[in-house]
């Protein structure tokens, strides 16, 4: 096992450098030089000369890679070209938002897609079959964007006289303030301590968790529904789909025969002997689906006003703020190779074939 | 294409009336079972359905789809408000009111006109952006495969890392180099998609490379090309199309993703996704504006995907039917 995780990180090293390369090659090769991108028409060769100077960006293209290698290593992602701030600093602030809401739409995808697929699998040709069917079909074919708008329409207008009523927002309703954990507690905190902290806080429903805000946190899960369950559609489609493929597959295997011959409850044959075989794909399967999340939170976050990685990623390329772009695009597709390790070496456990071949 | 015209022209010859007589081929068995199927059914109805709007729009329009009703005279525009919402005189709609099947959109444009003329827009997208990825996608996966050592793995590793991005991410960011616009959206989505096609090229090319038939070719001296064009490829072709089937679905949501967000197709342009993006502020005033559009795109994506899934089990000898 120790040997497959050390070959995965091995071959997961030039793919992360390949990354590294095509998103510095990509904003290179944006047309403008950064100087005249961060200061728009008062940019003038007295002003930008130093600036490229400073940043060493009259350096050849080669050395410019090494030097932009250098600071990634140093975890230093550059300045916003338009708010002045470490790029690093932002992601603190918008990639937990991005991840609680893929938490919850994972969580959703999870808690539906695998009872359908069940019943799916179990009650197989029937109309419980075709319709999950059809709901599997059509919510992977659905865009996010119109699925989001939709739920809003739905839940804030529609039903807005009952008590289905949800926020078409995935902010926190105006006044409700949950402060961060060393706030809650009077800890007296800095440095890399102080930035966890932060970056745990600005989960809401979590951080509302830790410091027992009951209140603030029934607020925080009540503007996470629609925005969690418009994400997490599509990968509720997907994991639906393969559940019912994947126990169809086992529920046709000899010992299944064997055990519904022993007598056994068709209950415990479907989730105890069936299931727990059928389950290896589609661990795999919800693992991969990270990367339509991060995609989709893009689309999410925009349309809910939710101040994650995805809506700051639009806004830097409205803003043409390059630095940004290339800051969380990067981290962004390290994050997804990162959790693609994950499910690999996972998959491996599981499954001892995977780690012989 | 069928399996007959595998075979160099003089070999047909040969066995004429043995391919006359034979009962069936693959590719007949394979649309025998699409068409058995319900679910290949349903999608090829609705993509029927989507090339008849596409290709009649002309006739199906009732207005100009670009043109906004304000510089029209007076007595034709009377009455016609913004983001009105559906008017159809037969179903109760007041006779006052002009008719508008899918009411008006914010610039004072008949929206149902938009719509059908933004069916061939989803097509064209769909169609050039996965054509687009075949072309190249089978080129580096047979050179790839074809040379195999270092030239193999600088192209194989080049794909894993466009893989490695969750492909909206990628062309997002590929679109913010080359400037929105629709031509560069789908360059964007067609580059992002390159690496699943040259990668089912690639293993088909190992997996015959090696078959005694090419080597047989080989030793009668019959050239590179010929044996990649004419013994490798037609074994990629199944997975190809079921790739590209499904690959289809993916570009026109990428596509329409990519024209929500202004990147793409832009305004006046009657692309479905963008006409969502101009209108969605409007959902809680104006619901039809993003309603339609939505409707439209996710048929269009059910259409390809049905006939995606429903061709794959119809492509695969191995399934028992």
């Amino acid at each position: 096992m120790t040997g497959y995780i050390a070959r995965r990180l091995l071959l997961a090293i030039p793919v992360l450098l390949g990354i590294v390369f095509v998103v510095f090659t990509l904003v290179r090769l944006i047309p403008g030089d950064p100087c005249r991108a961060a200061l728009g028409e008062r940019a003038t060769d007295e002003i930008c000369e130093p600036y490229l100077e400073r940043r060493g960006l009259n350096e050849p293209i080669p050395v410019q890679f090494v030097l932009y290698l250098r600071e990634l290593l140093r975890g230093d992602l550059g300045d916003s070209y338009r708010q002045g701030r470490p790029v690093t600093q932002m992601l603190v602030e918008r990639l937990p938002v991005t991840l609680q809401l893929s938490l919850f739409a994972l969580l959703f995808a999870v808690a539906v897609g695998i009872p359908l697929g069940i019943m799916s699998a179990n009650w197989h040709n029937s109309s419980v079959d075709v319709g999950t069917m059809v709901v599997a079909n059509v919510g992977v074919s659905m865009p996010v964007f119109w699925l989001g708008l939709m739920l809003q329409y739905v839940f804030a207008i529609l039903l807005k006289d009952t008590p289905l009523k949800l926020p078409p927002s995935g902010t926190l309703q105006a006044g409700v303030i949950i402060p961060p954990l060393y706030e809650t507690y009077g800890w007296q905190v800095s440095g890399a301590l102080k930035t966890t902290l932060d970056f745990l806080s600005n989960m809401h429903a979590l951080n509302a968790l830790l410091s027992l805000d009951f209140k603030g946190m029934a607020d925080a899960l009540r503007h996470l529904i629609l925005p969690a369950v418009a994400l997490g559609t599509i990968p509720m489609a997907i994991i639906a789909r393969m559940t019912r493929s994947s126990l169809l597959e086992v529920l046709g295997l000899d010992y299944i025969r064997t055990a519904r011959s022993k007598g056994l409850k068709e209950w415990t044959v479907i989730m105890r002997h069936g299931l727990r075989n059928a389950m290896l794909p589609v661990v795999t399967i919800i693992g991969l689906q990270f990367g339509i999340l991060l995609a989709g939170a893009v689309l999410t976050e925009t349309i809910f006003n939710l101040s994650g990685v995805g809506r700051a990623l639009y806004e830097a390329i409205t803003a043409r703020d390059y630095r940004v772009v290339e800051g969380f695009t990067l981290v962004i597709a390290v994050l997804f190779v990162v959790i693609n390790l994950i499910v690999d070496v996972s998959y491996a456990y599981l499954d001892p074939r995977v780690r012989l071949q | 294409m069928t399996t007959d015209n595998v075979l160099p022209p003089d070999e047909v010859v040969a066995f004429d009336g043995a391919f006359r007589h034979r009962p069936s081929s693959l590719w007949r068995d394979a649309f025998r079972h699409l068409f058995r199927k319900r679910s290949a059914i349903v999608g090829m109805t609705l993509l029927g359905i989507l090339v008849f709007v596409a290709l009649f729009h002309t006739v199906l329009a009732t207005h100009d789809p670009s043109i906004p009703m304000l510089d029209i005279p007076e007595e034709v525009a009377a009455g016609v408000k913004k983001r009105m919402p559906p008017c159809v005189h037969i179903l109760g709609c007041s006779e006052d009111t002009p008719q508008h099947i899918l009411g008006t959109d914010g610039n004072l444009r008949d929206f149902y006109s938009r719509m059908v003329y933004g069916a061939q827009w989803s097509l064209i997208i769909g169609f050039t952006t996965v054509g687009f990825a075949i072309v190249l996608g089978t080129l580096a996966g047979a050179v790839a495969g074809y040379a195999g050592g270092w030239l193999d793995n600088l192209i194989m590793r080049l794909m894993d890392v466009v893989l490695a991005f969750p492909s909206l991410i990628l062309s997002i960011a590929i679109v913010t180099v080359l400037g929105p616009g629709l031509i560069n959206a789908l360059l964007a989505i067609g580059i992002v998609s390159i690496p699943v096609y040259a990668r089912i090229v690639r293993a088909s090319v190992l997996s015959v490379k090696e078959a005694d038939y090419v080597t047989a070719d080989r030793a009668l001296g019959v050239g590179r090309f010929r044996i990649l064009f004419h013994r490798i490829l037609p074994n990629a072709l199944t997975p190809l199309i079921v790739a590209g089937t499904l690959g289809i679905a993916t570009a026109i949501l990428d596509a329409a993703a990519l024209s929500f967000l202004g990147l793409g197709a832009q305004p006046p342009m009657p692309e479905w996704g963008s006409m969502l993006g101009a209108e969605r502020n409007q959902v809680f005033t104006a619901p039809h504006l993003v309603f339609f559009p939505g409707v439209a795109i996710m048929l269009t994506v059910l259409s390809f995907n049905l006939l995606g899934d429903g061709m794959r089990d119809a492509l695969d000898p191995r399934l028992n039917r």
